[in-house]
């Protein structure tokens, strides 16, 4: 992103935001933001596609096996993915604020409900170690067929099972921690003014990415927690 | 995303160069070529490291593809040796192995075998072929093509570059700690259980290719939003040269597929690593699960490495022979056909593992694809008619493309039909088929677009007698050690094998033989190309009077392609109306007699 100085005026009042120029090869700051809006949406498909892998193989094995996949969830407490869905859900109505302040220009706002979003990231993998990756490990419910023995196992495909559930979870836990860094570099960026009417494009692809981490959520919770 | 997609109006305006006031290129210029050296060398080097222009990471990724490729062909002539003769014991004698372990048994030199053909698939197809032209060729041209000064997101092709760089050294060092023996298709459970002595082998291997598909799935990205947001001013869809539409039909596979593989991948390492038993059969997955995963991705990837290959065919038969393709939407909408089709026929890798409908149904979508790919054929060969050829290295190698591309094609026929499949899957015919469509279409291709942009991508001409001679060499070996895979296939001769029946011996030393000019072929190639850079005359802006952008720039280009931004007013093959800009034809490699531009 390259800034040049401000026409005319006192250059140290401008904010940044009203500063910034679309980059060399964009003929105006609207292409360069279609751009970039197309990019992520792009980006998001492949990141459908990513867990496609991870939906297939659990359909395919709950066919094939659906009583360790009725023993494993009853393992699960839906009360604790339901609170993490509560939280994703309330940081994505944060993210969507975010982009409507950084469009009317209410930089405070703006700000408190960037920071707000990263906290509701950071609850959910507390939440998700403390109550959930933590105590199942520490009772031997761990992923693996042949490092991990399973006696309390009902069926013999319930290692297929924590399989399933620790690379499905895992990764989108990865995807909240990418999201939750993502959006702290765009809090510092706002403190530092660079998002307002003009340009708020870091916010907006951002925050499409947040919403598409929400959504998997949404998909893994009742297929893993809820449905027996 | 048709803000500016004003369609050309054929005019007939001989002019294509607006200077186009309100869009003037802003802020710093430097007009001097992209290629001249800024300060000195270890300046030079990190400019180059830390580049964002789309064409020096073009330039990059043509010299990569081209190293790798040397190390995969010579992991080919390898392989090629050891089917030199077959290998027999008599009295406890073994002869005919080539890579035999001192003092050890037959198996041994074997296994040495199975890693080395691994290695020329896992290079060839993951390092080589995929990334290739849409890379190297694709990364210096798109832009160009479309007018714009660079691709939509320079830092983030900056990244996938470096991405590239990575999984290439993740693979050539799993290489050299020993290789791997799985074979380029990583089928569970063996690549899950083999190598237990030194696992991460294995893991580094797929690790390699995971990574590569992430550099695949920013360059495809980047491709598509460059294609609908950077067109230059009057450029609509179909004013784009279909060099384009090959590319950007090529990014859409890229971009929808390699995430499948990605997760295989992913999980394929945690099965090694953790042993969480998704695919591993012994604890509780399934293998053809993996199978279908791999080739969800693996059979429309073979389209990303063919359909760049068809969009360069397509500029080189219009140029060298002056001609207007022919039926330009059809072309288009082919490319476009080919990968939507591609995703539809993956089961056909796995006709022994599927029910009889399911596979009836595979084989018929596979037919599918004849028909596109054929329209694509027939047009180029309408396109030739009463054109103005010119038997430059560029067409030579168009039309020794359209040859074995055709044989390629033609005999994945008999490998789509069931009852004939059943005979001859897993043989040497399948072999011949797939180097036919990959190395006679893709290679082939990729060699021609070399030549024909080489004027514009590094200022200087090449020897074009010396280069067709090359090419020459290349189609003889090539056929040579192919063709008679055909019919070793035919009669029986299983892929994979280190070894085979004394009937088969006269067949694989012609095969042998013919690699060994194949590898000529390319020496003269190489040497061409070094010639070309030392000694080479300076390339004009047009040598071969072409109409899309790319000709209007410099030969080489400046930094940001174009003095002013181009303005569209014809489009990329109108010969009949248009004089090609700054063209002269007694530029031409080969003396042009009675050959004027606009002579239809």
């Amino acid at each position: 992103m390259s800034t040049i100085p401000a026409q005319s005026g006192s250059s140290g009042d401008t904010p940044l935001w009203k500063k910034y120029q679309a980059a060399n090869h964009f003929r105006s700051k609207e292409e360069e933001f279609d751009a970039c809006k197309l990019g992520m949406w792009l980006f998001l498909t492949t990141e459908v596609l990513l867990f496609a892998g991870i939906f297939v193989g659990y359909a395919i094995f709950r066919m094939l096996y659906p009583q360790a996949w009725a023993n494993g969830s009853s393992y699960l407490d839906w009360r604790w993915g339901g609170l993490n869905t509560v939280v994703l859900l309330v940081s994505s109505y944060t993210m969507a604020v975010s982009i409507h302040h950084a469009q009317l220009n209410n930089q405070s706002a703006l700000r408190r409900n960037l920071l707000i979003t990263v906290l509701c990231g950071a609850a959910f993998i507390a939440i998700k170690l403390t109550f959930e990756y933590i105590p199942k490990w520490s009772a031997g419910k761990a992923p693996g067929g042949s490092f991990f023995n399973y006696p309390f196992a009902g069926d013999p495909h319930e290692p297929l099972w924590w399989g399933i559930y620790y690379c499905g979870t895992g990764i989108h836990a990865l995807h909240v921690v990418i999201g939750m860094s993502l959006i702290f570099w765009v809090y510092l960026k706002a403190r530092k003014g660079h998002y307002g009417p003009d340009h708020y494009t870091g916010v907006e692809v951002v925050g499409l990415y947040w919403h598409l981490v929400d959504l998997i959520w949404i998909f893994l919770f009742p297929l893993l927690y809820l449905i027996g | 995303m048709s803000q500016h997609a004003a369609t050309a109006d054929g005019n007939e305006d001989m002019s294509t160069i607006d200077h186009h006031g309100s869009h003037a290129v802003g802020g710093h210029h430097d007009e001097g070529s992209y290629l001249s050296p800024k300060g000195g060398m270890i300046s030079t080097m990190w400019a180059w490291a830390t580049t964002i222009d789309h064409k020096k990471l073009g330039v990059m990724y043509l010299a990569a593809v081209l190293t790798l490729f040397f190390l995969g062909g010579v992991a080919a002539l390898a392989v090629r040796v050891e089917l030199f003769q077959p290998t027999t014991m008599v009295d406890g004698q073994i002869t005919g192995q080539v890579f035999q372990v001192e003092g050890g048994a037959v198996s041994a030199g074997h296994a040495i075998y199975n890693r080395i053909f691994t290695l020329h698939g896992a290079i060839m197809v993951f390092m080589v072929i995929v990334p290739g032209i849409p890379s190297a060729l694709g990364n210096f041209l798109l832009p160009i093509m479309l007018g714009a000064k660079d691709v939509a997101f320079p830092r983030l092709n900056l990244l996938s570059w470096w991405v590239y760089v990575i999984g290439s050294v993740l693979g050539v060092v799993s290489i050299i700690m020993g290789g791997v023996d799985t074979g380029w298709t990583f089928y569970t459970p063996y690549s899950t259980s083999t190598d237990w002595d030194v696992y991460t082998r294995v893991v580094l291997m797929i690790g390699a290719a995971f990574v590569l598909g992430f550099s695949s799935i920013l360059t495809g990205l980047n491709f598509v939003v460059t294609v609908h947001k950077l067109r230059a001013p009057g450029m609509g869809w179909f004013d784009m040269p279909l060099f384009v539409w090959a590319i950007y039909s090529t990014a859409i596979i890229q971009v929808l597929a390699t995430p499948v593989i990605g997760i295989t991948l992913l999980l394929l390492i945690f099965e090694r690593l953790f042993h969480v038993g998704i695919f591993d059969p012994a604890i509780g997955g399934d293998p053809v699960l993996f199978q279908h995963f791999f080739w969800f991705y693996s059979h429309p990837v073979v389209y990303v490495m063919i359909l760049p290959a068809f969009g360069i065919i397509s500029e080189l038969i219009t140029v060298h022979a002056h001609k207007k393709i022919f039926g330009y939407r059809a072309m288009a909408f082919a490319s476009l056909g080919v990968a939507f089709v591609s995703f539809l026929v993956w089961g056909h890798h796995m006709f022994a593992s599927m029910g009889e409908m399911a596979s009836a149904v595979f084989s018929a979508l596979t037919f599918l694809v004849a028909i596109p790919t054929a329209v694509k054929v027939f047009n180029w060969v309408a396109t030739l008619y009463k054109g103005s050829i010119q038997f430059t290295t560029p067409m030579v190698y168009s039309l020794f493309f359209l040859f074995l591309f055709t044989i390629g094609g033609l005999t994945g026929l008999p490998l789509g039909t069931l009852s004939t499949d059943l005979h001859l899957h897993d043989s040497y015919f399948v072999v011949a088929h797939f180097h036919y469509v990959m190395m006679g279409g893709t290679i082939i291709a990729f060699v021609g677009g070399i030549h024909h942009w080489w004027p514009k991508m590094f200022g200087k001409m090449y020897n074009e007698l010396w280069a067709t001679v090359g090419a020459c060499l290349v189609f003889l070996g090539f056929n040579l050690t192919f063709f008679t895979q055909f019919i070793l296939g035919t009669r029986g001769m299983p892929r994979r094998y280190a070894t085979y029946i004394p009937e088969f011996t006269d067949l694989h030393q012609l095969s042998t033989y013919g690699s060994f000019i194949l590898l000529l072929g390319f020496l003269v190639h190489l040497f061409v190309f070094i010639h070309s850079l030392v000694a080479g005359r300076p390339a004009p802006k047009n040598p071969w009077g072409g109409l899309s952008l790319e000709w209007e720039a410099d030969s080489p280009p400046i930094e940001h392609n174009f003095h002013h931004e181009p303005l569209v007013k014809h489009g990329p093959y109108d010969f009949e109306t248009n004089v090609p800009p700054h063209w002269d034809p007694k530029d031409y490699p080969i003396p042009a007699s009675n050959f004027t531009a606009a002579k239809h």
